[in-house]
C-alpha cells in the first residue's frame, strides 16, 4: 500500500512537472479563449459594416417600405433609367440595386423584381429583402379583399403554444435538449479524458521500456502495483490539468468580454432570425416567471444520482480503458508500434459517441439506446446520455441501470486482469514487435 | 557451510520455449557465485525467478531455508544488466524513490545514501537530472541504489558493463568489500577474468540446462591434466626438442620471456609427478621455467559450452 503511494506520488510529480505538460496546461485555455475573442471581435467588426442598398423602386407599392436597419440601408434613387441606376450604384460601391418595375398589379411587379449586384449577395441581406417584399405583397392582396391595414396590423399577432403536463404544470420547451446536452456533456468529457490522458499512461509505460528502469522496479514491486499507481498518478494529473483549464479559461473569458466590452445579447441576436422570432426569445428570456420554471425543472433534476453515477462510469470506465492502454504500452517498444492496437481501443468510444448523439437524444428509451448503455465498453458514455431523463418512472429503468453498471464492474475485472498479464509479461520483452497472436500467447504464462 | 539460497529442481518455459530445465544451485553463505552461461541459455530467468519477478513452473527455490516470499524482496539487491534510470528525474529524488520502493523509510533511506554517495564522491551529484550524467556516471548511481538497503543477497548482471577500468576496479573492490561485511553475491557475466578474480563458486547454464556447478578450485583440480609448461636454456634446441617428443606428449607452448629458449607444453602420463619431470629437465638443460597449466575459467567455459 505504501509502495502504491509512492508510485502514484511519483508518477503524479513526474507528470505536472513535465515542461511540455505545464506549458500545454497554461497555453491551452489562453489559446481557446484567445480564440474565441478572435471569432466573437470579428463577427462583430463584420456586422458593423452596413450593407448600403439602392433603391430604384418604380412601381406605386412600395413606398416607405424600405427603411435603412441594423444591417442594410438603403438609398432611395429617383427618376433614373435603370441602366443609369446600375452605372452609378456600381461607380459608388454600393452593395446592390434593388429594381422594382412599374406594372399595373402587384402580382406582376414582384414576379420583375430584380437584385442586381456585383457578387452573388450574402443570404442574410436577401433574407431581409424577401421578407419585406413578401410581408408587402400579402398586405396589398389582403387590402384587395377588403381588409383594412388596421386589421392587417391587428391579425400580425405572434402566437405560442401553451404546453402543459396532465398534472398541470406548465412544461418547458426546450427542456429535453437541454437534458440531452448534459448528458452529451458528461459521455463526452469521459470519451476525452481517456483518449488523452489514457495516451499518457501507454506513453510512461513506454518511456519505463525504452529508459530500462522497468526490471530495476520490478525487482522492488508488482507489476500490477507499479500499473495501477500509474495509472491513478496520470489520472490525478489530468484531473488537476482539467480544473486548472476549467477555472482559468471561465476567468480569462470574463476578463476577455469584459475589457473588449462584448454583449452576451450579440450571440442570441442572430442577425437572420425574423423580428418575431427575436421578440418571442426576449420575452421568454426576460419573464422572470419562465426563468423560474427552468430554474425547478433544472431542480427536479437527478443531480445526485446523475453525479454519482458520473463519478461510479467515468472511474470504471477509464480505469478499463487506461488499463488496455498500458498493456500496449508494455506490448510494444515504441510509440510507433502502437498503431496496430489503438483502432480497436477507439472504436467502441467513437461507436458510443455516435450512437449517443444520433440515437439516444431521439430516443433515450429506444431499443439502440438500450443495448449500448448495456454493452460495457460503449456503457459509460452511453448511460450517462440517458441518465439525464431520471431512473425509474418514465426514465432509465432501475434494472438496466443496475445490469448496466454490474456488467461494467465484471468487465472491470476481466480486462483489467487480462492488461495485468499482457503487461507483467511485455514490459521485460525487448526489441519484439509483438502481434496480436503473440499477445494472447502471454496471456496464458504463468 | 549453511546456503543462502537454494534453488531446487526449478523448471521454466515460455509456450513452445524452455528457458529453465530441472536446474538446482546451492549459493552458500558470504561467497561470489559466479551465474556463468552464453547467451540466451537461462541465466536471467532464473535470476529474474530469484527476484519474483517470474515464478518457476515446477521447482522451489528457498531463501535463507525457507520458501522464497515476497518479503524477501527487502533482502535482495539487483543490479539487472538491461538497466537504466528515468532520465528527467534528479538523481538524489530518484534514488530516494527507488530505496523507499525497497521497503526504507525515508530517514533511512536518506541517511544510506548520504554515506554511499560520499563513499563513492558523488554527493554533488544529487540535484543533476540523470540526462545530464554520462553512461558511467548512471551505472554508479544504478550501484548505489542496487546495495543502499544492505541487503543479504546481492545480485549484479554484468555489472561492469560501461564502467571505465578504474571505476570498474572501484566498484569490483566494493563487491568484495560487501562479501566481506556479510553479503552473498551472485554474479553473471561474460568476462571470465573478473570471474577468476571474484567467484568462489561457480555454476555454469546452457541451452537452460546446468552442466557444471562447484567450488571454482575444486572444478580446476578437477580439469587439470598434469601438464607443465616450461622454458629451457640448451646449446642444442632441435635435439631437445625431438628428444623430448619421443618421450611425452609435448606442444610447443607461448609465453613471454627474456632468453631465446625452448618453450614446450609437456603433458605427463598417469602416475608421474611434476618432480620426476623436474629431475630429468635440469639434467638435460637448464630450467628457467616451469608452471603447472591450470585451466582457466575461460578455458572451462569454452570446453563444457563448445562441447555441447
Amino acid at each position: 500500500m505504501d509502495k502504491l503511494l509512492l508510485i502514484i506520488k511519483r508518477e503524479y510529480l513526474a507528470k505536472v512537472r513535465n515542461k511540455s505538460f505545464i506549458v500545454l496546461t497554461i497555453l491551452s485555455p489562453i489559446l481557446i479563449v484567445g480564440m474565441i475573442a478572435l471569432v466573437v471581435f470579428l463577427t462583430q467588426v463584420n456586422s458593423d459594416e452596413k450593407n448600403l442598398i439602392a433603391v430604384l423602386d418604380e412601381s406605386p407599392f412600395f413606398a416607405n417600405q424600405f427603411i435603412s436597419g441594423p444591417e442594410v440601408s438603403y438609398i432611395d434613387l429617383k427618376n433614373i433609367s435603370l441602366q443609369e441606376a446600375k452605372d452609378s450604384v456600381a461607380s459608388m460601391g454600393l452593395y446592390g440595386l434593388l429594381h422594382i418595375p412599374d406594372e399595373s398589379s402587384i402580382d406582376e411587379v414582384s414576379s420583375e423584381i430584380t437584385f442586381y449586384s456585383k457578387k452573388s449577395p450574402s443570404m442574410g441581406v436577401l433574407g431581409v429583402l424577401e421578407s419585406k417584399i413578401q410581408k408587402r405583397i400579402r398586405e396589398e392582396k389582403l387590402e384587395e379583399l377588403g381588409v383594412s391595414a388596421n386589421q392587417i396590423s391587428n391579425i400580425g399577432s405572434s402566437f405560442q403554444l401553451r404546453t402543459s403536463t396532465y398534472s398541470g404544470h406548465t412544461s418547458l420547451k426546450g427542456i429535453n435538449e437541454i437534458k440531452a446536452a448534459i448528458g452529451g456533456g458528461f459521455g463526452y468529457l469521459i470519451m476525452m479524458f481517456i483518449i488523452i490522458y489514457g495516451a499518457f499512461v501507454m506513453r510512461s509505460v513506454i518511456e519505463e521500456k525504452t529508459s530500462r528502469i522497468i526490471e530495476v522496479i520490478i525487482s522492488s514491486v508488482k507489476p500490477f502495483q507499479l500499473m495501477l499507481g500509474k495509472i491513478i498518478g496520470t489520472s490525478l494529473a489530468g484531473i488537476t490539468q482539467f480544473i486548472i483549464w476549467i477555472i482559468s479559461a471561465g476567468f480569462l473569458s470574463v476578463l476577455v468580454f469584459y475589457f473588449m466590452g462584448i454583449k452576451v445579447d450579440l450571440f442570441s441576436n442572430g442577425p437572420n432570425l425574423d423580428e418575431n422570432t427575436v421578440r418571442a426569445i426576449k420575452e421568454a428570456s426576460e419573464s422572470s416567471e419562465t426563468i423560474q420554471l427552468y430554474v425547478n425543472e433544472l431542480m427536479t433534476f437527478p443531480w445526485v444520482t446523475l453525479f454519482i453515477s458520473f463519478l461510479l462510469y467515468f472511474t470504471l470506465g477509464y480505469l478499463i480503458y487506461s488499463s488496455i492502454y498500458a498493456a500496449i504500452g508494455a506490448a510494444v517498444d515504441n510509440e510507433t508500434d502502437t498503431q496496430q492496437f489503438m483502432f480497436p481501443v477507439i472504436m467502441p468510444l467513437m461507436l458510443a459517441i455516435y450512437v449517443g448523439f444520433f440515437s439516444v437524444f431521439e430516443n433515450p428509451n429506444g431499443p439502440i439506446a438500450v443495448a449500448f448503455s448495456l454493452i460495457p465498453l460503449t456503457s459509460p458514455i452511453v448511460m450517462l446520455m440517458r441518465l439525464p431523463s431520471g431512473i425509474g418512472g418514465d426514465g432509465v429503468p432501475w434494472w438496466q441501470l443496475i445490469t448496466s453498471v454490474v456488467l461494467l464492474i465484471l468487465t472491470f475485472f476481466l480486462i483489467v486482469s487480462f492488461a495485468a498479464k499482457i503487461y507483467r509479461v511485455g514490459i521485460l520483452m525487448y526489441g519484439k514487435k509483438p502481434t496480436y497472436k503473440e499477445i494472447f500467447k502471454w496471456l496464458r504464462y504463468k | 557451510m549453511s546456503n543462502l539460497l537454494v534453488a531446487e529442481h526449478v523448471s521454466k518455459s515460455f509456450g513452445d520455449h524452455t528457458a529453465l530445465d530441472d536446474v538446482s544451485i546451492e549459493i552458500p553463505k558470504g561467497t561470489i557465485f559466479g551465474l556463468l552461461g552464453p547467451n540466451g541459455a537461462g541465466k536471467t530467468t532464473l535470476i529474474r525467478i530469484i527476484n519474483q519477478i517470474t515464478y518457476p513452473d515446477t521447482g522451489a527455490v528457498y531463501f535463507d531455508g525457507k520458501p522464497l516470499m515476497p518479503e524477501h524482496i527487502r533482502n535482495i539487491g539487483y543490479l539487472p544488466e538491461e538497466r537504466g534510470l528515468y532520465k528527467s528525474m534528479k538523481v538524489g529524488e530518484q534514488a530516494m524513490y527507488l530505496a523507499q520502493l525497497k521497503g526504507l523509510s525515508k530517514a533511512e533511506a536518506k541517511a544510506a545514501l548520504t554515506y554511499w554517495f560520499d563513499r563513492l564522491d558523488i554527493g554533488d551529484w544529487w540535484n543533476k537530472k540523470v540526462q545530464e550524467l554520462s553512461k558511467g556516471m548512471a551505472q554508479k548511481i544504478q550501484f548505489v541504489v542496487t546495495v543502499l538497503h544492505k541487503p543479504n543477497l546481492l545480485i549484479f548482471d554484468e555489472p561492469f558493463s560501461g564502467f571505465d577500468p578504474i571505476n570498474a576496479n572501484l566498484i569490483k573492490d566494493e563487491i568484495l568489500h560487501l562479501r566481506e561485511n556479510g553479503a552473498t553475491v551472485i554474479f553473471s557475466t561474460h568476462r571470465m577474468e573478473s570471474v577468476e578474480e571474484l567467484c568462489d563458486h561457480i555454476a555454469l547454464i546452457n541451452r537452460s540446462k546446468k552442466i557444471l556447478d562447484g567450488n571454482l578450485a575444486d572444478i580446476k583440480r578437477n580439469y587439470k591434466n598434469n601438464t607443465f609448461e616450461v622454458g629451457l636454456l640448451t646449446s642444442d634446441k632441435d635435439g631437445l626438442q625431438k628428444e623430448l617428443a619421443q618421450r611425452f606428449q609435448t606442444e610447443t607452448a607461448h609465453f613471454k620471456s627474456l632468453e631465446d629458449e625452448v618453450k614446450l607444453r609437456i603433458k605427463l602420463p598417469e602416475g608421474q609427478h611434476s618432480n620426476d619431470l623436474l629431475q630429468y629437465l635440469s639434467s638435460r638443460a637448464t630450467v628457467s621455467h616451469f608452471v603447472e597449466v591450470i585451466p582457466s575459467a575461460n578455458e572451462i567455459f569454452i570446453e563444457k559450452v563448445g562441447k555441447n
